[in-house]
């Protein structure tokens, strides 16, 4: 049997790598964006300010832009050297998106970000705006396929299971490039990426503001920072509202655990601002709820229940002893013994074999479950509960805080109260850590809330590893973590040094530290 | 369009392009890094070489990222194998490609001399590490690799880190530095002038020179000592991927013997042969004929790997007859067929904007040149 350790050890290198990639993630799709607005103005209006704009902010770009790349490299290759089980079980479907992204999104980004660091003075003034957009153009499509093979681990569809290869095969391109899960993902990411930008341009700006430096420059980042953060937080907010509608649709144990549903409440159910959770007891001593919200987030209707852990706990021990069915077939039709009527019955089973592998953690051959086992089986498909709960409901306050300082800062720009009033530009400087800290819960929800899939109701994530021994990924992660906190102290410490530097770290002789003239 | 055999073998030539590509296009790359230390002599020379690639490497790096998502998506038994099967290898490279991109973004932001030289010694190793253990990589899928499955077609691979570094797979390993460090210098044959180019003329000669040698004497190897494997049931290749239901024996001679069977074969090493005489001959006479020579002895001393393989991807030492071949360790027909036409739309195109790129960015980068964008230039 596959040894605990490992699959745990496994677990923490791939999540302290993706966490650590999402950290420069989110940042490159909206400065890509964000550069795209600044240059373009600069193209129409033809003031150098918005140039100047382009290549500081650009600057600061690329400096978290490597440190991306560095990180997205590991991503590529880890699925191979840690989920070696997984590649197989899965290749022939989740290799598509990933190839797809580098053909039609990666290799277009990471051609063209030379040209924008080298090319200003190669390049018309419109060519260098055309090759901007498609540096941001390619960073956000290769957000869509990377999200679309992610869809697919959420809501595994247009596949299915080949016993001759043993393994899932793709069937419908179409349902798994037009995944709704993968879709509202997208969108919803995409938006908090966007958020992100903006935030950090807000945040910066604010800074130069205070120390009353670069004013002219700092206000028009400000501005566009602040107009476009309002847009993209509603944004975000509405496209997170969508995904959770499809949560409770296609993953009900997420939903629960994300709510603290112990038992299926009668609709519409109420949404639980916050709850004292007893997981022991499965129970919530103290809730502080909006009637009726949850029922509406969640199913949107007044009349449907959103099913409980109890309820949903009993219906995957079902799908377990159904997946039995066909688990107990498989040598037979593998080695084409199996009669016409066991074929009938593999076929009508096979769906739930996903369920009948969460067995292997408990047993070496899942036909040799006890009730027990397979009791134990069914309560592990539910997430932890108490993470699931407070990270959720963390990272949406931060959405709702971000909005209204994004909201708040463009009103004050309109009325021109922005640059005196000192509360909203600690505000705005203060908050730049927190589209980064929501990003990372987002991403913790979306894929703590999967366990114990690595592929939901497919392939458990206990038999997704590699053969390896705990030994060497012990040693990977401890190089791992080393490698990426050096990295990231230099990336940090240059970072703030070129961010407080700001504009003059350009060297065009107009900015504060240059002794020039305070545009 | 196409039935699955056919899909097979043009998944195979498609790989083999975007590997290859790998090795032309971020070859000179690895090779500009590997030369860091001793082409170029003091702080502004050094950024010479740095920004002769400075607007490419990025790009061009794509060639391995994609490279390794299509074998995940056409060869995904391949990916799960080598990469789990080789793990301390695949992390080795890993963390030397790592120092590259930050390497280049982060070297010259700073003033101070010792984070300078940190960084020029972080880009020498990544040029030097991926570039020896690529090579050493190939060595071993030639001499056979220990690993097995089980009946769930989980594999299991029973050989250590320092059984890769063995004396065949070592030398192969030289070849592929020598390689792309003549890439690298003929390069740098356009791209600079003065006293740099005269240092790259050198390194071009001695490293064409090390490329013939070191990959004559891997030859000599492969006719005499290197034993083969080779396929005895018949196969279907039409049929699922499953890569236990045939026969494969390890014997001495077989490699070679492809080359009696197909004598058309010889035409990879010795392109790889002539190429380099070529880079040899030409010298600074003719810098760009020179890179495509050298990238034309890059492509062919790749191909020959590939096809001394062909129909194995990776043979198993310890299990061969579990060796993955391109005929049993696919993808589904369906996704075949469909990344085909993927890469059918897309291949040209970003054959298309890369040109443009080079074209938009051609000439010399000169110590001018630096001095003169000394805050914008890495």
């Amino acid at each position: 049997m596959i040894s605990e350790a490992l699959v745990d050890i496994s677990r923490l290198q791939f999540a302290m790598t993706a966490i650590t990639h999402f950290l420069f993630v989110p940042l490159t799709l909206g400065m890509s964006l964000m550069l795209v607005i600044m240059e373009s103005l600069y193209v129409t209006t033809g003031k150098e300010i918005y140039k100047d704009m382009t290549r500081f902010w650009g600057k600061l770009f690329a400096i978290n832009f490597a440190m991306g790349v560095v990180t997205g490299l590991t991503m590529e290759f880890q699925f191979g050297t840690n989920w070696a089980y997984y590649s197989h079980y899965v290749g022939d479907i989740f290799g598509v998106p990933l190839a797809i992204e580098g053909l039609m999104a990666f290799f277009l980004e990471s051609t063209m970000i030379g040209l924008f660091f080298f090319g200003w003075d190669r390049l018309s003034k419109r060519k260098h705006l055309m090759v901007t957009l498609l540096v941001a153009f390619g960073s956000n499509l290769s957000a869509l396929w990377i999200l679309i093979a992610n869809g697919w681990m959420q809501y595994p569809i247009g596949t299915v299971f080949n016993p001759e290869t043993m393994r899932m095969e793709l069937e419908n391109f179409t349902q798994l490039l037009f995944n709704p899960v993968a879709q509202v993902k997208f969108l919803h990411t995409l938006s908090a990426g966007y958020l992100t930008g903006a935030i950090f341009v807000l945040g910066i700006s604010a800074f130069y503001l205070l120390k009353k430096r670069d004013s002219e420059f700092a206000r028009r980042s400000f501005a566009v920072a602040a107009g476009f953060g309002t847009v993209v937080s509603v944004s975000a907010i509405m496209l997170g509202d969508e995904s959770g509608y499809h949560v409770a649709e296609v993953q009900p144990e997420k939903m629960a655990a994300i709510e603290a549903i112990w038992e299926t409440e009668p609709a519409p159910a109420p949404f639980l601002i916050a709850a004292n959770i007893d997981e022991e007891n499965h129970d919530n001593s103290f809730t502080l709820e909006i009637p009726y919200a949850l029922g509406l987030i969640a199913t949107r209707s007044l009349d449907k229940e959103v099913p409980g852990i109890h309820e949903l706990v009993a219906l995957n021990e079902e799908k377990i002893r159904s997946g039995l069915m066909s688990y107990a077939l498989l040598n037979q039709v593998r080695d084409k013994t199996a009669t016409i009527a066991e074929l009938a019955i593999f076929n009508e089973h096979i769906h739930n074999i996903g369920y009948a592998l969460l067995l292997k953690k408990y047993v070496e051959n899942p036909v040799d479950a006890t009730d027990a086992q397979i009791a134990k089986a069914a309560a592990s498909t539910i997430p932890k509960v108490t993470p699931m709960f407070w990270t959720f409901r963390i990272m949406v306050a931060i959405g709702f805080f971000l909005f209204l300082l994004s909201a708040y800062g463009l009103y004050s720009v309109k009325k021109g109260s922005a640059w005196n009033n000192k509360w909203l530009l600690r505000a705005a400087l203060y908050s730049i850590p927190l589209p980064f800290i929501a990003a990372e819960l987002g991403w913790f929800v979306a894929e703590f809330g999967r366990q114990p899939w690595t592929v939901y109701g497919i392939l458990p994530t206990h038999l997704s590893v590699s053969s390896l021994n705990v030994s060497d990924v012990n040693g990977s992660l401890i190089a791992f973590a080393l490698m990426y906190s050096s990295l990231f102290a230099v990336e940090l410490f240059l970072m703030f040094k070129y961010a407080r530097l700001g504009p003059s770290a350009l060297h065009t002789g107009r900015y504060h530290f240059e002794g020039g003239k305070h545009v | 369009m196409f039935d699955y055999e056919s899909l097979r073998l043009i998944w195979w030539v498609l790989v083999a392009v975007l590997l290859i590509g790998y090795a032309v296009m971020d070859g000179y790359d690895l090779g500009v890094g590997i030369q860091l230390p001793f082409v170029a002599k003091s702080d502004d020379e050094r950024r010479v070489l740095i920004n002769s690639i400075g607007p490419f490497w990025d790009g061009n790096q794509v060639w391995l990222i994609l490279g390794a998502g299509a074998v995940f998506a056409a060869w995904p038994m391949i990916y799960a194998t080598a990469f789990s099967g080789m793990y301390a290898a695949l992390l080795l490279v890993l963390f030397a490609l790592f120092l590259r991109p930050v390497g280049f973004d982060y070297r010259s932001k700073l003033e101070s001399p010792a984070w300078r030289s940190f960084w020029d010694y972080a880009l020498f190793i990544g040029g030097l590490v991926p570039a020896l253990v690529i090579g050493v990589a190939f060595g071993n899928f030639l001499l056979g690799v220990p690993f097995h499955f089980d009946e769930t077609m989980r594999s299991f691979y029973t050989g250590s880190l320092w059984q890769l570094l063995n004396p065949f797979a070592l030398l192969t390993g030289l070849v592929s530095v020598a390689m792309l460090t003549m890439h690298g210098a003929s390069f740098l044959l356009i791209k600079t002038e003065g006293g740099i180019q005269q240092r790259a003329l050198r390194t071009s000669r001695w490293s064409a020179m090390a490329t013939i040698i070191l990959f004559a004497i891997a030859g000599y190897f492969m006719m005499h000592g290197v034993e083969g494997f080779r396929v005895v049931s018949t196969i279907d290749p039409s049929a699922p991927s499953n890569p236990l239901t045939k026969e494969v024996i390890h014997e001495a001679g077989a490699w070679m013997a492809r080359y009696e069977q197909y004598p058309l074969l010889w035409l990879a090493p010795m392109l790889g042969f002539a190429a380099a005489a070529l880079v040899l001959m030409l010298g600074d006479k003719k810098p760009g004929l020179s890179f495509i020579a050298s990238g034309t002895s890059v492509a062919g001393i790749a191909a020959t790997a590939g096809l001394t393989l062909f129909p194995f991807i990776m043979p198993s030492s310890t299990h061969p007859s579990q060796s993955l071949l391109m005929w049993d360790a696919t993808s589904s027909e369906h996704t075949l067929g469909l990344m085909l036409v993927a890469a059918a739309i897309f291949m040209p195109l970003i054959l298309m904007y890369t040109s443009w790129v080079f074209r938009v960015m051609r000439g010399k980068v000169t110590l001018q040149h630096i001095a003169d964008n000394d805050h914008s230039s890495y």
